[in-house]
């Protein structure tokens, strides 16, 4: 794909303007209520997209997809803590490390299809949230801590906020343009025909186990490096927190409503998703009453909608799909 | 003349039942070789073992010289040997140019995406698919699918296409046409190695035929010789009288 042709497009700009909309809102007027929420929606947006190169391009359901970021978390975290490393580079390195061992989990349970790929991957999450528990070096059950200390060199606690949430929005964009870009190769291209019927593209020469190792570990790389960041501004990370299967079912729940298999559809998923998720905590009456809903909107999407909101829109307005992509 | 592809003492058994016995045979570059038997004869399965979709037990596949046997099928596909399906595979959600263009992207030419749909679109007119490039393979009828395995197969430019009963289920005029882009997809210097139920086609067609029965090879020779053989006409024509029509057919 040449990159001036991708500069052509609308949506290329469309992506651009989300960004920094997503800079501008609540730097205006020092909103931090705003920047806490969006926050949520960047982390959101980042494992939904991610998620979306398997689930969405290449029909392979990763329930487990939470333990990339949950790894990431705990390697940047241990980068800082331990071994002193600036916070840039520990969650690169973070994202660096959790996807080589992604490529040899993927090697080994990408051999399964269906829903004994899907029931492997929990069993990954499993795994890795019962080898941390056990291991020592990271804190075991009770986790590391980190000190205030280590803000200071980002200026301080409330700098650090800041710096961190714009940090997290670039990954927001770089998982948004990895995904389009994605889409728009031939790499994407032998995704979707996997996704499709996995024989028939092997016949016509996809390198399909290829292909799908390299996807999975390409999807863990950003939620890692999202991961380490989350954890890092939140000082604390422990096993029940990192590895929650409630966050995997929750960017299922968000691929699915926006659309799985386009770029738009995982992002616009993920918006309203913290948007609804934001407004029902304030609510008292129920504690994670998000979850019901999630779970009642899977059940609709997947019966009436299996599009997602982008299909509905597409089958609306077909012209839309060469601007929203 | 030298041989394309050369099948050496070829065997698969799946569990008790043997699909291919010790089968040998050898198909001759710019050939039509047809490939007949009753059902069950282990043609399918022997299409299988050449591509790669299934291991054989024993015995060699050569392509162009190289060994091929039990190589995965992406591989093959990229060597140059292309086939399409007896039960239609379409990728259902694409349009029939994007399946095209995944046959034209990954086959032979292993061309990059930009260059791939020229390829593909020139592959989907040469079957008469030209009305629907952006149709969704899901909707085509079977008439269409059969177009399109043809087409997807065709765009990646193979030196070898294996055909799997792309005439069954056609009305007698779309038979008339895919026999004639068959022809002239041969034309083009493609081999040519095809399964076929519907006899006065594959006569016709073929330059040499060679008969499968319960997985062993029965006869091979050109269609006339064939035709007559006392064991093709018991084990699968079945009517003497059957044979002599073919035989006024070649």
């Amino acid at each position: 794909m040449r990159v001036g042709t991708i500069l052509g497009r609308p949506f290329f700009w469309i992506v651009a303007a989300a960004i920094a909309l997503f800079v501008l809102a609540p730097t205006l007027g020092n909103n931090v209520e705003l920047r806490e929420s969006l926050l949520l929606a960047a982390v959101y947006i980042t494992l939904a997209s991610n998620l979306n190169l398997m689930l969405g391009y290449a029909g392979y359901v990763n329930f487990g997809s939470i333990v990339f970021f949950g790894l990431g978390g705990y390697f940047c975290i241990y980068f800082v803590n331990s071994l002193h490393w600036g916070l840039a580079p520990a969650a690169i390195a973070g994202g660096a490390a959790v996807s080589v061992l992604a490529l040899l989990f993927g090697l080994g349970i990408l051999r399964l299809r269906g829903a004994y790929f899907a029931l492997a991957t929990i069993g990954v999450n499993e795994a890795v949230m019962a080898f941390v528990t056990n291991f020592q070096p990271w804190g075991g059950g009770t986790g590391i801590y980190l000190s205030t200390e280590l803000f200071k060199p980002l200026g301080g606690p409330a700098a650090a906020l800041w710096v961190i949430y714009y940090i997290l929005v670039g990954v927001m964009g770089l998982s948004l343009y990895l995904s389009y870009f994605v889409k728009l190769s031939k790499f994407g291209l032998g995704l979707l025909a996997i996704g499709q019927n996995e024989d028939a593209a092997a016949v016509l020469g996809v390198p399909a186990p290829r292909y799908k190792a390299l996807a999975y570990c390409v999807s863990a790389f950003l939620p890692a490096i999202a991961g380490g960041l989350y954890f890092f501004k939140g000082a604390f990370i422990q096993p029940t927190d990192a590895f929650d299967l409630q966050f995997s079912t929750e960017a299922i729940v968000i691929v699915m409503l926006g659309g799985q298999g386009t770029v738009m559809g995982p992002a616009l998923g993920a918006y309203l998703y913290e948007q609804l998720r934001g407004w029902l905590l304030t609510s008292d009456t129920f504690a994670n009453f998000q979850l019901v809903i999630a779970g009642v909107l899977l059940l609709v999407i997947v019966l009436f909608a299996p599009g997602g909101l982008m299909g509905w829109l597409y089958g609306r307005w077909p012209r839309l799909k060469r601007v929203l992509e | 003349m030298t041989a394309l592809l050369e099948i050496v003492g070829l065997s698969k058994r799946f569990g008790g039942v043997a699909a291919v016995q010790e089968l040998s045979f050898a198909v001759e570059e710019h050939e039509i070789l047809g490939l007949i038997g009753p059902n069950g004869a282990g043609k399918s399965t022997l299409f299988n073992l050449i591509n790669g979709v299934q291991v054989p037990d024993a015995g060699r596949v050569v392509f162009r010289g190289i060994d091929i046997t039990g190589i995965p099928p992406y591989r093959v596909a990229r060597a140059g040997l292309a086939r399409t399906h007896q039960i239609v595979q379409p990728l259902a959600a694409m349009s029939v140019l994007e399946n095209c263009i995944v046959g034209a992207c990954f086959g032979r030419e292993n061309l990059p995406l930009h260059r791939a749909r020229e390829a593909a679109e020139e592959a989907a007119v040469f079957v008469g698919l030209e009305d629907r490039l952006d149709t969704p393979a899901s909707q085509l009828t079977i008439a269409g699918k059969k177009r399109l395995e043809l087409a997807r197969s065709l765009a990646a430019q193979p030196t070898l296409l294996l055909l799997d009963e792309v005439l069954a289920g056609l009305n007698p005029t779309e038979v008339e046409r895919m026999i004639e882009v068959i022809r002239r997809i041969r034309e083009r210097g493609v081999t040519i190695l095809i399964i076929e139920h519907l006899m006065q086609a594959i006569m016709s067609l073929s330059h040499r035929i060679v008969v499968l029965n319960i997985g062993r090879k029965l006869a091979e020779g050109p269609p006339a010789a064939v035709a007559n053989d006392p064991a093709v006409i018991e084990a699968y024509l079945g009517d003497p009288a059957l044979a002599a029509e073919l035989l006024g057919a070649v």
